[in-house]
């Protein structure tokens, strides 16, 4: 680590965990925004969505360039697990799967960049902290798990109606009694909350753990000793290698439990 | 460290707006393609088939004319054969009956001209006989006078 005079790998990590935050009012300030997680969030996503435009505005019926190919298998695999689980006009719930899944995907694939090379490049500009993995920044992940409660919530509303939501969240799953109606809201609540809680967990668990062995590894490289040396060359190739499965998997489960979710919205008697 | 700030507010801004893209940009037109292309593929498909049917019944026609073609062919034969040997036949009976005419004919000079040799032969043999007679008698015989008696003697013979 280059700001770092040869610290201990306790302190090369904490300093790894420190997000981009230019307002430092005091830790737990509500307006001190993580820069890093914005930055590279938006710049994937914008990535993605120039990528996928320009496919989709070239896009021909006739014989597909590779690239136009490449993005067809990736929206057809996604389509293929909507259709599996929601039965219905996709023409929302599709591209919000797609979103979900390449988008993650690429915020999970910022993992595989070497643990220093963002923070080594911002500090050449005289920025000292950069986290380079959005996903592994629980207001991303909280953020995409709210947005998709809020669909789930609006997608209830608008299958059952309001008075028939109202009347499930209080009814269901006990029965109609009145003095059910209390174990029943709140037994709905909870159900209703565990989603998003599971869903932005699972995923910034795994990236935000999947960050400290990559940096656990990369300490063995200062750890002065040539062996160490090999011995975290080798390590980190073969937990990138791993960590390739990790993020796609990631990626893909984040992407068919947000079908899911939506299309028991939608399902629910 | 695990701190919820603003940052949250502003990623959920950004997914909303990047469904929204998605949604309004991207999706529908790569699914248009793709369904294009698909009626495009069922269409081929169909035509493919159509013509493998169509191939199959041009080739039965094909094989039922050339079947029907070789009959007619057999038949022409057939009849030119029966021609030729009502031909032939016809040629054998003329041949057979101008044969027995010739014959019949030369049958005719035949008996004709031994007929006439007859005749010849006899009127010869009177003559002979005439002069035999003359030369037994010794005498003249006045032929007017015994021309009855010769003339007899001709047709005796």
């Amino acid at each position: 680590m280059a700001s770092e005079p040869q610290g201990s790998l306790t302190e090369y990590i904490t300093h790894h965990l420190h997000h981009l935050k230019p307002v430092q009012v005091s830790e737990g300030n509500f307006w001190s925004v993580h820069v890093d997680s914005l930055t590279v969030s938006l710049v994937l996503g914008v990535l993605f969505c120039l990528w996928f435009w320009t496919k989709a505005r070239k896009a021909t019926s006739g014989v597909p360039s590779k690239g136009q190919a490449f993005v067809e298998i990736v929206l057809e695999f996604v389509d293929g697990q909507v259709k599996d689980v929601f039965h219905g006009d996709r023409s929302f719930l599709g591209p919000l799967a797609l979103t979900v899944f390449v988008w993650v995907f690429l915020m999970n694939a910022m993992d595989l960049l070497p643990v220093d090379l963002m923070p080594w490049i911002t500090h050449q500009f005289g920025i000292g902290h950069f986290r380079a993995v959005p996903t592994a920044d629980l207001n991303l992940t909280f953020a995409m798990s709210i947005t998709v409660l809020l669909l789930v919530i609006f997608y209830s509303f608008k299958a059952k109606g309001f008075g028939g939501f109202t009347h499930e969240l209080f009814t269901a799953p006990f029965g109609a009694h009145p003095a059910l109606w209390l174990p029943n809201f709140v037994l709905n609540i909870v159900e209703l909350v565990a989603k998003p809680v599971s869903l932005s967990m699972r995923l910034f668990g795994n990236m935000y753990a999947g960050e400290l062995v990559f940096m656990l590894i990369a300490g063995l490289f200062s750890a002065g000793s040539w062996i160490l040396y090999g011995m975290g060359v080798i390590g980190y190739a073969v937990w990138g290698i791993f960590h390739i499965l990790i993020i796609s998997i990631q990626a893909f489960i984040f992407m068919v439990l947000t079908i899911v979710y939506i299309s028991m919205a939608h399902d629910h008697h | 460290m695990l701190d919820i700030n603003a940052t949250l507010v502003g990623e959920m801004i950004a997914f909303a707006f990047l469904i929204w893209f998605c949604v309004h940009f991207i999706w529908p037109h790569i699914t248009k393609a793709i369904e294009e292309r698909q009626l495009k593929i069922a269409d081929g498909l169909n035509a493919a088939e159509r013509a493998h049917a169509e191939l199959k019944s041009a080739d039965n026609k094909v094989a039922a004319e050339i079947k029907q073609a070789r009959q007619q062919a057999a038949e022409i034969i057939d009849r030119a054969q029966q021609q030729a040997n009502q031909i032939l036949d016809k040629a054998r009976a003329d041949a057979v009956s101008e044969i027995n005419r010739l014959k019949a004919a030369a049958q005719d000079d035949i008996a004709s001209m031994a007929q006439r040799a007859r005749e010849e032969l006899r009127e010869r043999v009177g003559a002979l006989a005439v002069q035999g007679a003359s030369k037994i008698v010794q005498r003249e015989i006045d032929p007017s006078a015994h021309k009855a008696l010769l003339d007899q003697l001709a047709t005796e013979i």
